[in-house]
């Protein structure tokens, strides 16, 4: 149920709203404690709804931005079965941001407003997508490496505390595992076809390999909101814990690929028992996010002209509407 | 959230829809989500398109999300304690019956 009420607390609070509030605090309290959810309607500290409105809608962003690299390949796909296999892509993409942007309007803040801060540049999504898709190959490479590192991060997000998230992750979850088989399946072909096709996998993977493990963001020691967020049981794994586990996935499935990855420092720590990579480029991974990637201005650019070309749509549809409840009003 | 107040749009927000799906005839009809559309008729197409990709259902209701009463959160424990300290309405509290068969 999507039921908003957006408190903001006053500046300065009577009796009894102080009574409720700490009653709220202690109720969210043991709901966090338990491990149990919390649902929109509940009393929420305003830190926490704050942190969640900024990583939901932030995701939401995320999967909508993410349609572009993809949807530039829809007309170029190499056979009929692969342009489906795409466009079911991408349109799951598309579903994954409306779930998404569901959840995050439970937390008070309306869907218009969170489409016109992206629009606006206001908001962030991924640094992934400002990345360009460059050749085929990089369909495959992004199924099978930023797809998986985003099931890496988002199967425990099926447990985050805040409800509404956790359902969104649990579809999206369900229908992320065909995009990453996908995109395994694309390299895979490409990986026993000629040398030149070997080498086109090879050289995507090469590309997309550090800006997927970056996408799990920064590493602990710089990541100074993961610490809360994990106390409040939204994050259930720290960012460098999930990437390792995610370079340890990577190296037996590339092996399958019969390419490499691009990282002669990845190895097996037997003291840690974790997997470890080589350094990454973090400046990189700022710059890309202050909006110096290769493909920011396009992606933005993109998505202000699909919002103003869908806008005679939006009007005729809002029309039609208005106009067929006046015919059964008057009827 | 229907109503927003931000001046960003000169379009009217379209409405929310609460959406249920029944995933198989003979099962009742289950919350799936929420989404917005202008009218009823185009809630159940985005429905369709949103919430059953993958054949997840043989019928769709839409509901205005703003035609649901819901209980009070904030009176949780009041509004469900009648039943609390009632066990005796569940099978499990009759033990002595257990090894009896059929029963």
């Amino acid at each position: 149920m999507a039921s908003q009420n957006l408190q903001s607390v006053p500046a300065e609070l009577s009796p009894e709203e102080q009574e409720r509030e700490r009653a709220g605090q202690a109720y969210f309290d043991r709901i966090i404690a338990e491990d149990s959810r919390i649902e929109p309607r509940d009393w929420m500290p305003e830190a926490y709804r704050k942190t969640l409105l900024r990583q939901v809608s932030q995701h939401a962003h995320s999967e909508i931005i993410g349609m572009q690299p993809e949807a530039n390949w829809i007309s170029r796909a190499p056979s009929l079965k692969r342009k489906a296999i795409l466009m079911a892509k991408v349109q799951d993409e598309a579903g994954h941001g409306l779930y998404l942007y569901s959840a995050a309007e439970t937390l008070g803040q309306s869907r218009d407003k969170m489409m016109q801060d992206l629009i606006d540049g206001k908001a962030r999504y991924s640094s992934i997508f400002n990345y360009p898709a460059v050749t085929w190959a990089d369909m495959g490479a992004i199924g099978w490496l930023v797809d998986g590192a985003a099931i890496c991060n988002q199967v425990p997000l099926c447990r985050a505390s805040y409800g509404p998230y956790g359902r969104a992750m649990v579809r999206i979850c369900k229908e992320e595992s065909f995009h990453q088989r996908q995109g395994f399946e694309i390299l895979l072909e490409l990986s026993n076809g000629t040398p030149a096709q070997k080498q086109m996998a090879q050289d995507a993977v090469n590309r997309w390999y550090a800006p997927a493990l970056m996408m799990f963001g920064p590493p602990d020691d710089d990541s100074p909101n993961s610490k809360q967020s994990m106390a409040w049981n939204i994050k259930r794994f720290s960012n460098d814990e999930l990437r390792s586990r995610f370079v340890g996935m990577m190296v037996e499935q590339v092996r399958v690929l019969g390419l490499t990855l691009p990282d002669p420092d990845v190895r097996f720590n037997e003291e840690t028992k974790k997997w470890e990579h080589g350094p990454l480029d973090w400046n990189e991974f700022k710059d890309v996010l202050a909006g110096k990637g290769p493909c920011n201005a396009q992606r933005m650019e993109r998505r202000r002209q699909a919002h103003e070309d869908g806008a005679w749509v939006r009007e005729a549809a809002a029309a039609y509407a208005a106009k067929q409840a006046q015919k059964e009003h008057a009827a | 959230m229907s109503n927003p107040t931000e001046t960003h749009s000169k379009e009217t927000p379209w409405p929310l829809w609460e959406v249920f799906v029944r995933s198989s005839r003979g099962l009742s009809h289950v919350h799936a989500g929420s989404l917005h559309a202008p009218d009823a008729v185009m809630a159940l197409r985005n429905a369709r398109d949103l919430y059953t990709r993958r054949n997840e259902g043989v019928s769709i209701w839409v509901v205005p999300a703003d035609a649901i009463s819901s209980s009070d959160p904030d009176s949780k424990g009041s509004f469900f304690e009648s039943p609390q300290g009632k066990d005796y309405r569940h099978a499990t509290y009759y033990t002595k019956s257990e090894g009896v068969k059929h029963l």
